[in-house]
């Protein structure tokens, strides 16, 4: 008698842990560009979330995720805040991911702090995004980390005078900044700064300055899409060595690197992620991704964004599904594993990524042009604007 | 003229300015939206914002046979002045539109006599340069717009002092449908006034109107500064409801879109703005959500479908059907 009570009421609660799943999923609103400038990289999230899923399931805590994505259509600031705000008022989600465009970010952050809504950041590479808004976490990384990181390096390698070239908002003026700053230190010499709008796509003028103040190296910044294969391109064809260039990652972004071809080789960056990188972890997530499409580039935006889904599940686990915005914070600063790029942490006091940053050189591997790591630093955490 | 051709004449022009059904109908299910969709009160005042854009542009294009391919200029100029002016210090909303209408103004009236002398594709040449003027030097000055950015740190100050906008949209949406009703009305009030008349009369036969006596350069300059006036009031209202500014405002796909809005809502009516604004905004939104991938593949689907089956715009096909209505009615 009492086991069949006991079999009723454990079948009971079965039955309320299942409608509890079904009543109240686990909303994530994904803000990505799906059309417009960037839109490769959202659909190369979206491989990576059904990646997520394959190895992690659909399930976390007794709760279904549901990721809900909007398109932001590019740096839009004006849609990016009135999806982030429909997602918060009208799909109550319990976590805001995604983000791309700086200025897509800084237009949400404010809600996510009004709402106390855990905005994690795939890939805005502004410094000061953080500090004003509480409930926001960045697991892609800063151009000033990378510029500092670079500034070092040239001066290590006795380039006497750089040149840089940066594209004209927020994170590329925070990456010159940061250069200048560091480089100087070190005893170096700039050669001249020059800055291009985001939308501009012909860059031979600015390469033409570049070849008459003829430096040592060349300090690059702009932002992955189609427009650094045309940059690398313009820069050869103007009779300039492609070895002179130094430049953040996004510049040899596996997802347009094919189109650069021979024009990139010899370019040297540092980034966070590099297809070719040697791990375990690198490997298994490559093979999945693969598995799922075959003929999409594995680049860092695929690889930040199943981070972010890690750790999402890792702090709603911990949780037991019942979550507090406040409580959410305080595990993701916790936050610690080995991803796809090399371990990466949060840092508790700024919420900003801690990870190893890898030199990159381009080579010819196997007929294919890759990025290959040569050195790196361990434990690199933002240095803040230099502005 | 005698008296009675001229009492014929006003009571023609009184009919013409008779309230319609569609426009009752708008203006009361607008309202009504609010109850019906609370989650979505941003995308509806989006709507009532781009609907009064598109009816500043229906002034112009409607009325007077201006086309305008850079109407986005007054709209992004009047945003950017609000948005300054709240990021700032001063962020009393409703001075705020004010101001906005009055930067945009401004340029309306300097560009105006320009304007008010060319005619055909000149006009298109010079209100598309003026747009993208405006987007370039935006896009060039980022110290003061904020440039790829955006225009950050707006703080508005509650509504009349009594009503904070808040995260819902609630303050936001009864303030653009307050806002964009007293200027349906103003605007109402001018094309049925004198002044309109002599616009429409341009429409109609340009080399015409200075026979009977009536400048065409003022009425063109008179009609453009009152565009560009509301243009900018509705971009103040877009800065001060979304709180921040895009580049986009300023952009050439922005002057499109109120062009594309006024076509589908049915131009030279006023109402066909607000109508072709819900209809596209509302697409839009749907669509994105549906596939954010391939969308827009679906948004123009839709639109060429609306053009080619509903002629004279969605007031055009509305009123047809009301019309038909009524001869049923009658025949019974």
């Amino acid at each position: 008698m009492i086991a069949k009570i006991v079999i009723a009421a454990a079948a009971m609660l079965a039955a309320t842990a299942c409608a509890n799943a079904e009543d109240r999923p686990l909303k994530i609103g994904w803000l990505m560009s799906y059309t417009g400038p960037g839109a490769a990289a959202g659909a190369a999230s979206d491989t990576a979330i059904e990646v997520f899923f394959k190895k992690f399931g659909r399930t976390i805590a007794g709760r279904k995720t549901e990721i809900i994505k909007r398109d932001t259509t590019g740096p839009a600031p004006d849609v990016a805040r009135r999806l982030a705000q429909e997602l918060i008022v009208g799909e109550k989600v319990d976590f805001l991911a995604g983000m791309d465009f700086t200025p897509n970010t800084m237009a949400v952050a404010p809600l996510s702090t009004s709402a106390k809504v855990p905005l994690l950041i795939v890939n805005s590479a502004t410094s000061g995004i953080l500090a004003k808004h509480p409930y926001a976490v960045r697991f892609g990384f800063t151009t000033t980390e990378m510029a500092q990181q670079l500034a070092g390096y040239a001066s290590k390698q006795g380039f006497k005078s750089v040149y840089t070239f940066v594209q004209e908002f927020e994170p590329g003026l925070d990456a010159e900044a940061m250069f200048l700053r560091e480089y100087k230190a070190a005893g170096g010499t700039i050669a001249g700064s020059v800055r291009a709008p985001l939308k501009a796509t012909d860059f031979s003028a600015y390469i033409q300055r570049i070849k008459d103040a003829n430096p040592d190296a060349v300090f690059v910044f702009m932002t992955a899409s189609e427009l650094p294969p045309i940059f690398l391109r313009q820069f050869k064809e103007a009779g300039l060595d492609p070895a002179k260039i130094i430049g953040i990652g996004d510049i040899t972004d596996e997802a347009s690197l094919p189109s650069a071809g021979d024009a990139a080789l010899g370019v040297v960056t540092a980034f966070h992620y590099t297809q070719t990188h040697d791990s375990a972890a690198n490997k298994e997530f490559i093979d999945a991704f693969k598995s799922l499409a075959p003929e999409r580039p594995v680049s860092f935006v695929p690889v930040v964004s199943y981070d972010v889904l890690r750790a999402i599940y890792q702090v709603v686990e911990a949780q037991k599904g019942e979550l507090t915005p406040d409580r959410t914070m305080e595990l993701l600063k916790q936050i610690k594993f080995e991803s796809p790029r090399g371990p990466i942490a949060i840092d508790p006091a700024t919420r900003d990524i801690v990870q190893t940053i890898w030199f990159r050189k381009v080579e010819k591997r196997d007929g294919q042009i890759v990025n290959v790591e040569f050195a790196s630093t361990p434990d690199v955490k933002d240095p803040g604007s230099a502005r | 003229m005698s008296d009675v051709t001229l009492d014929l004449a006003r009571m023609m022009v009184a009919r013409r300015a008779r309230w319609t059904t569609i426009e009752i109908i708008f203006w009361v299910a607008a309202a009504a939206s609010y109850f019906l969709f609370p989650t979505k009160l941003v995308l509806l005042t989006q709507i009532l914002i781009g609907g009064l854009f598109a009816m500043s542009l229906d002034l112009l294009l409607g009325y007077g046979g201006i086309p305008s391919f850079g109407h986005a200029a007054f709209f992004g100029l009047g945003a950017y002045a609000a948005g300054l002016l709240a990021a700032h210090g001063w962020g009393e909303p409703v001075s705020g539109v004010f101001a906005g209408g009055a930067a945009a103004g401004s340029l309306g009236f300097a560009f105006s006599a320009v304007i008010a002398r060319v005619r055909g594709a000149a006009v298109l040449m010079v209100t598309l340069c003026i747009g993208l003027l405006l987007f370039e030097a935006a896009s060039r000055m980022p110290w003061l717009t904020g440039g790829d950015t955006g225009l950050q740190g707006i703080e508005m100050w509650p509504l009349l002092g009594l009503f904070e906008f808040d995260l819902f949209g609630r303050t936001g949406f009864w303030y653009a449908y307050a806002t964009a009703f007293l200027l349906y009305l103003a605007a109402r009030r001018y094309v049925h006034s004198p002044e309109g008349l002599a616009l429409k009369g341009m429409r109609e036969n340009h080399d015409r109107v200075p026979m009977l006596g009536v400048s065409t350069v003022r009425r063109k300059m008179i009609a453009f500064t009152i565009s560009a006036t509301i243009a900018g009031m509705a971009g103040a209202l877009l800065a001060q409801t979304t709180q921040i500014v895009a580049l986009e405002t300023l952009s050439f796909e922005r002057s499109v879109a109120a062009l594309v809005m006024l076509i589908v809502g049915g131009i030279g009516t006023l109402i066909g703005g607000f109508l072709g604004a819900a209809t596209f905004i509302w697409l839009r939104d749907v669509l994105s959500a549906l596939h954010p991938v391939y969308w827009m593949f679906w948004l123009g689907l839709a639109l060429i479908a609306l053009v080619l089956m509903a002629r004279g715009g969605l007031v055009g096909a509305l009123s047809r059907l009301t019309a038909r209505l009524a001869r049923v009615r009658t025949m019974r």
